[in-house]
């Protein structure tokens, strides 16, 4: 029989031919509409160098190590530093946290800045030259990001660096156990074989003079912080007293290693107090922290505290130093009051120590800039406007001398957004910052969908090791963790392809339009009832009134 | 089970786990069928169904999956009820594979009697389906099904369970739940809504039939629903599947939590997910996250009565059928997987 | 082939000659033997590609045949009575499908009170079920009938009864004349379904329809019935040139031209009326008889041509439309409702009252003087009515009709004594 008879001899009525639902467009049923929606994920939104990490942690899921890396490399010219060294506040706000434990970000992101060493993958600039030139002052993360990123605009880059070598604190504050110096070397060529010049142990005296001389359009000043806090200690030998940074930059440039004698006693709570002490412990010495508040209020990360006492460090919380004689050092007690406030109890001891090492904070040598018409300097720091610009038009500053939370990540964030400016700046305009999507919080998420899967820890050195050498404390992910850790990753906020929506819709309503092209509603049959939204594990789709 | 196809996967795949419908990271073979682009569609839009129908849904992932296993060689009888009304209303049809509606009770008898022209025309690789509500399946339709199991034809008779007559205006069955709100058990009286201890499991019935095959699923675990309709139809003679399928207006429940009901209902204990083989329980699904039956109740109107504190010994009731469900049925996953 | 044979093994062979695909049938008396013969020979091999269905049910039995039918296959099945009205609701449902099934109907009464034996109660039942119903008088017709079933069923895709009167034709052994296979397959095309259940081309069958339709495919299932009034007489014919017998056709007359009255019936019953009316025309009375053979659909015209000449009819059948009266004679009433002939209307045989032949002599004798009662209940104990009916004037629930009777007739009495 032919098709044609078949349809006329079909019962009236009581038969009917197939597709002929699509008759009824059941959208006029809708009083919401589902609309997918691209929501903030707190990773991102927590980055201060503004990674699109989740992006790149999609990439890495799906074994694109390069793919992963040159997406880091849009926004963070320094991966393998930062996933060291960074705190990485992107894994303080993961929502995974709420459903096991965050996801290792800063471990992959080292496995693939490692990887990309390795396997020597090269940042090509797409831009034309633009003809402008850019003078950068310091090669701290700031500055070398600042190079990078105008580098890649098509701006030629000359850093001039105070120091012997480029990486600022990146060598000078961190000490190489935690990250390694080989790491920092090989980011700082990519950048200078990207075209940027670097000239070391340069100083400039006179910004207006040397751009004008060299005619450069702008300049981007970011030479940290780098003089010490000090207190008067009474009675104390100022041979014993030494500072952090001195300590510290010793033992990057120094002949000999700083004599810190056999027993020291670091005072302060900070980071750079713990990496101090602990460098203090690979010397042979035997540290003591001396600290005025309680554990809890030391603004040293807890990891570091964690890390430092397992190795042997000695904590003295509450404790001021007062005063010095031959034994050593004195120490108050102290209590917090009703506030949470330490006050002196009048309670007094003495430790036996050789020398004491003052980590109570840097100040900005602002001299370079005093000079300047306009410049503003306050808090003992130098202002710069929303475009990172000083009062003095064409220069431009950030990192540690601007007012900031200093730590190598928001340097990094500086240098690019510095970059930014310069760049529109050179172009006479002026950079606008798109505006942020809402934050996919953990209330938005359906986690029922992720499987368990706890984090894969980074192995760590042993103690012995970790108390002798400088070795480096965190070891790497092997490529089978990266790849597990990456894929612990929720997508918050941003669609995954999961094909929840396109599955648990009842209408059919939704068509799938193929790898990396996500999905689209179809409204003539979407009945609006929800199902999507709230199945979505990621909160990507978000329903909205209709107007009826 | 969602187990079983879990650990067949040569990777785990975290960032989706395996319980999302689909997995950007799979090969395309192991996807669900609901992922593919391709997809058939069987039960196609601009149907009527109310929004946020789990049986729709649950019609078109077993319908789809049964044709990618028999590569759309497939013939489904319907029995009366929401799905055969809400798909078939002159003049549209919203099935795009060969189907048939006969009447409540006989759905299972119409599908034996494909099954054997079939199988006399030497067309034994069209498969046959019968589906129907639970009314059409554990009551109506029971004597026909029984006779369909007794004679081990070649059909898998799919019911999609809501619990009620819901074509009708939402009353009792025999696979509404006790206290459950019904228009003919209403909560009134000294022990509103449904009474306890009635009512009867259908996939126990069929077991009883020594049947090749026996399996329960839910709409919001589609792994386990395709893999379980996937072996019913590489298994030949008389097979049930039932699925549960939450009705928003029977159960006075919002239509965007469907699934979560199905989820929450499995993972209370109140709906387990079994597989039986010739009479014989051969696995379970076990519970994920276990959470309380107040979890799954507190989002239903029907239900609304057993959290007054006059009737907190139905609640307590209601936990106790989870509590004994999951002993019953082992569904709490080991402590050492 | 001519055979000494019991009624329902001519059938069985005959329906076996048809090459039925699927066979779905659930047992119930008289129609057992019937399907008990198939079921052996599907069993045996000497029916190929045949399935056959041991349901759960009448229901079962017709719903499978539906499923069958609709997938392609010629599918029979067999009922009686209960079993018919087990399975009514897929009866209309085969019907408003339009799925060419075929059923033989051992015609059965129907209780309560239950009981075994013939009259048309089961048949009538479904009257308006949207089935050809084809009667048959003697085994012989029955086979051949119901081999013009199939044609006619899958002719028109409509489900056909073949009815046959329980017992009297079912159990009986009688010469009957089997036929080739090869004249039935000359006769029997294959099945050509009108609509298939197949992956190849899908579509959906059973659709709900609405008041915006329901009334004009009422109109075309009502047509259809009124199509197969020329079809039948047409495949009868067809039918005689192969096999060489007149079986079949709407309507059969017997001495009808010209008489003055005219005996109308359906099935059996008409061997022995016969004989009544041989003697009464030997006798010198005009009379004649006529039997329907297609009581669906109702052969109005055909019957109207048959009795141009007759001044009056009596209606004898085997079904009553309680409150109403025959229900054969309704259908008589409105076939002649524009000609001036007097339709007397007799119920007799039911439940398997035997008719004999006197009987029908009496009743025939009155009905010549116009004197039967509307209606007329053939061999009536009016006695017993009468008491039962005074036993309840005086008493408001006296127990149940049935028992009294029994007491009444003695057997209850009896059995309480022993």
């Amino acid at each position: 029989m032919s098709d044609q008879t078949v349809i006329q001899s079909k019962p009236f009525a009581i038969t009917l031919d197939t597709g002929s639902s699509l008759l009824n467009k059941t959208g006029s049923w809708r009083t919401e509409r589902p609309v997918y929606v691209d929501r903030l994920p707190p990773c991102n939104h927590a980055c201060p160098a503004g990674e699109n990490i989740q992006q790149w942690l999609s990439l890495a899921e799906e074994g694109d190590y390069q793919g992963a890396w040159r997406e880091i490399m849009k926004n963070n010219p320094l991966p393998g530093i930062m996933g060291r060294a960074c705190y990485h506040p992107c894994e303080d706000a993961c929502n995974r946290a709420q459903l096991d434990t965050a996801v290792g970000i800063n471990s992959v992101e080292r496995f693939l800045a490692d990887e990309a060493i390795r396997k020597n993958w090269r940042v090509e600039i797409e831009n034309p030259p633009s003809g402008k030139k850019v003078l950068v002052i310091g090669a701290g993360p700031s500055g070398l990001s600042a190079a990078y990123h105008l580098a890649l605009l098509g701006h030629q880059v000359s850093i001039h660096e105070a120091g012997p070598v480029a990486g600022g604190m990146m060598r000078f504050g961190i000490p190489k156990y935690r990250l390694p110096r080989d790491i920092v070397e090989a980011e700082v060529q990519r950048i200078v074989d990207m075209g940027v010049t670097l000239n070391l142990s340069s100083t400039i005296d006179d910004i207006p003079a040397t751009m004008e001389a060299n005619a450069f359009d702008a300049c981007f000043v970011a030479i940290g912080a780098h003089l010490a806090n000090r207190v008067d200690i009474p009675a104390a030998d100022a041979a014993r007293v030494l500072d952090a940074v001195s300590v510290l930059r010793d033992m990057e440039t120094g002949d000999v290693p700083p004599q810190l004698g056999r027993r020291v006693v670091v005072y302060g709570g900070g980071n750079t107090a713990v990496d101090v002490a602990r460098t203090a412990k690979r010397l042979g010495a035997e540290p003591v922290i001396v600290y005025r508040r309680t554990r809890e209020q030391m603004p040293a990360h807890d990891f570091e505290i964690e890390e430092a006492l397992e190795e042997g460090v000695v904590v003295n919380w509450l404790s001021t130093v007062t005063g010095a004689d031959d034994e050593g050092f004195q120490i108050e007690k102290m209590e917090l009051d009703d506030n949470g406030r330490p006050q002196p109890t009048g309670e007094y001891e003495t430790i036996e120590a050789d020398s004491m090492v003052m980590a109570l904070g840097q100040n900005v040598d602002t001299t370079i800039l005093e000079q300047l018409p306009g410049i503003e300097i306050s808090d003992k720091v130098v202002q710069v406007d929303d475009n990172m610009m000083t009062g003095y038009e064409g220069v431009f500053a950030g990192g540690d001398m601007v007012p900031s939370e200093r730590t190598v990540t928001v340097a990094v964030g500086h240098g690019k957004k510095a970059a930014r400016h310069i760049d529109a700046y050179l172009h006479g305009e002026r950079y606008a910052r798109p505006p942020q999507h809402e934050i996919a919080s953990y209330d938005k998420l359906n986690p029922w969908y992720y499987t368990d899967a706890n984090k894969k820890l980074q192995p760590i050195l042993d103690i012995a090791r970790r108390t002798s050498t400088f070795e480096e404390v965190m070891g790497s992910l092997d490529e089978g963790n990266a790849l597990f850790e990456a894929r612990r990753c929720l997508s918050c906020g941003n669609c995954f392809e999961c094909d929840n929506c396109y599955g648990v819709c009842p209408d059919n309503a939704i068509t799938k339009l193929g790898p990396g092209n996500r999905f689209e509603f179809k409204y003539d049959y979407c009945k609006g009832c929800a199902m999507c939204a709230t199945e979505c594990p990621c909160g990507a789709i978000k329903m909205v009134p209709e107007d009826i | 089970m969602a187990q079983i196809s879990e650990s067949q996967q040569k990777v785990k795949f975290y960032q989706t786990g395996t319980f999302t419908v689909g997995n950007r990271l799979l090969d395309e073979k192991q996807r669900n069928v609901q992922a593919t682009m391709d997809r058939c569609n069987s039960l196609d839009s601009g149907h009527r169904a109310c929004q946020g129908c789990g049986e729709a849904l649950g019609a078109r992932f077993a319908i789809d999956a049964a044709m990618r296993a028999t590569n759309n060689q497939l013939i489904a009888a319907n029995a009366t009820g929401c799905l055969e009304v809400f798909t078939t209303p002159y003049p549209e049809t919203a099935w795009s594979m060969p189907w048939i509606h006969s009447l409540f009770g006989n759905a299972a008898a119409v599908a034996s009697g494909i099954a054997a022209a079939m199988k006399v025309k030497g067309r034994e690789e069209v498969r046959v389906i019968a589906q129907g509500g639970d009314g059409g399946t554990t009551d109506i339709g029971f004597g026909c099904l029984s006779g369909t199991f007794d004679r081990n034809d070649d059909v898998l008779y799919i019911c999609y369970n809501n619990e009620a007559y819901m074509n009708t205006g939402v009353q009792r069955s025999s696979a509404t739940p006790g206290a459950a709100r019904t228009a003919t058990t209403m909560p009134v009286g000294k022990e509103p809504g449904n009474a306890f201890n009635t009512g009867k499991s259908v996939p126990l019935v069929a077991m009883a039939h020594m049947i090749p095959y026996v399996a329960t699923a839910s709409v919001h675990d589609l792994h386990d629903l395709e893999y379980k309709v996937t072996k019913a139809m590489a298994v030949h003679g008389a097979r049930y599947i039932e699925i549960f399928v939450p009705c928003p207006l029977g159960w006075g429940s919002r239509p965007g939590d469907t699934v979560k009901l199905a989820r929450l209902a499995v993972e209370s204990g109140m709906y387990p997910l079994l597989e039986a083989e010739h009479g014989e329980i051969s696995g379970v699904t076990k519970i994920r996250h276990k959470v309380p039956v107040d979890d799954y109740l507190k989002l239903q109107r029907r239900f609304a009565h057993v959290f007054k504190p006059d009737n907190a010994h139905q609640l307590e009731q209601l936990q106790q059928i989870a509590d004994t469900n999951i002993k019953r049925f082992d569904l709490l996953p080991r402590e050492d997987t | 082939m001519l055979k000494q044979v019991e009624g329902s093994q001519a059938v069985a062979e005959a329906v076996a000659m048809c090459r039925p695909e699927v066979i779905s049938a659930y047992p119930i008396t008289p129609q057992t033997h019937i399907v008990e013969d198939l079921g052996t020979m599907v069993k045996a091999g000497d029916i190929e590609n045949c399935e056959f269905l041991l349901v759960e049910s009448e229901f079962g039995a017709l719903s499978a045949c539906i499923g069958s039918s609709a997938a392609g296959a010629r599918s029979y099945t067999a009922t009686s009575s209960q079993g018919m009205l087990f399975m009514m609701e897929a009866v209309y449902n085969a019907s408003g499908m339009g799925l060419p099934i075929v059923m033989t109907v051992g015609n059965r009464a129907i209780g309560a009170p239950i009981n075994i034996w013939n009259d048309w109660g089961d048949s009538m039942s479904a009257r308006d079920g949207g089935w050809l119903q084809l009667f048959v008088e003697s085994n012989q017709q029955a086979v051949d009938v119901h081999i013009q079933a199939f044609k006619l069923a899958e002719e028109l895709s409509l489900p056909v009864m073949v009815c046959m009167d329980g017992f009297i034709l079912t159990h009986s052994y009688s010469q009957v004349d089997i036929p080739e296979q090869s004249q039935v397959d000359e006769f029997l095309p294959p099945f050509e379904p009108r609509q298939v259940l197949d992956p190849a081309s899908p579509l959906s069958m059973g659709a709900m329809v609405g008041p915006e339709a329901f009334t004009e495919v009422r109109f075309l299932s009502h047509q259809k019935q009124l199509d197969a009034l020329d079809l039948i007489p047409q495949q009868a014919a067809e039918f005689e040139a192969i096999f060489g017998r007149d079986s079949g056709g709407l309507v059969k007359e017997f001495d009808c031209a010209g008489a003055e009255t005219v005996v109308i019936t359906m099935g059996s019953v008409i061997g022995t009326m016969k004989e009544v009316l041989v003697d009464m025309r030997a006798e010198g009375f005009s009379i004649g008889a006529l039997t329907i053979r297609s009581f669906r659909p109702f052969p109005s015209a055909a019957l109207q041509r048959a009795l141009k000449d007759a001044k009056r009819v009596i209606v004898f059948e085997k079904s009553l439309a309680v409150g109403m009266g025959g229900i054969v004679s309704m259908n008589v009433r409105m076939a002649l409702k524009d000609d001036p002939i007097k339709v007397q209307s007799v119920i007799g045989g039911l439940g398997g009252r035997p008719i004999t032949r006197a009987g029908l002599r009496r009743m025939f004798e009155k009905g010549l003087q116009d004197q039967l009662e509307e209606p007329h209940f053939h061999d009536i104990d009016m006695g017993i009515v009468e008491r039962e009916l005074e036993r309840e004037k005086q008493q408001r629930h006296s127990g149940s009709t049935a028992e009294n009777i029994l007491y009444d007739v003695g057997v209850v009495a009896a059995a309480k004594t022993i």
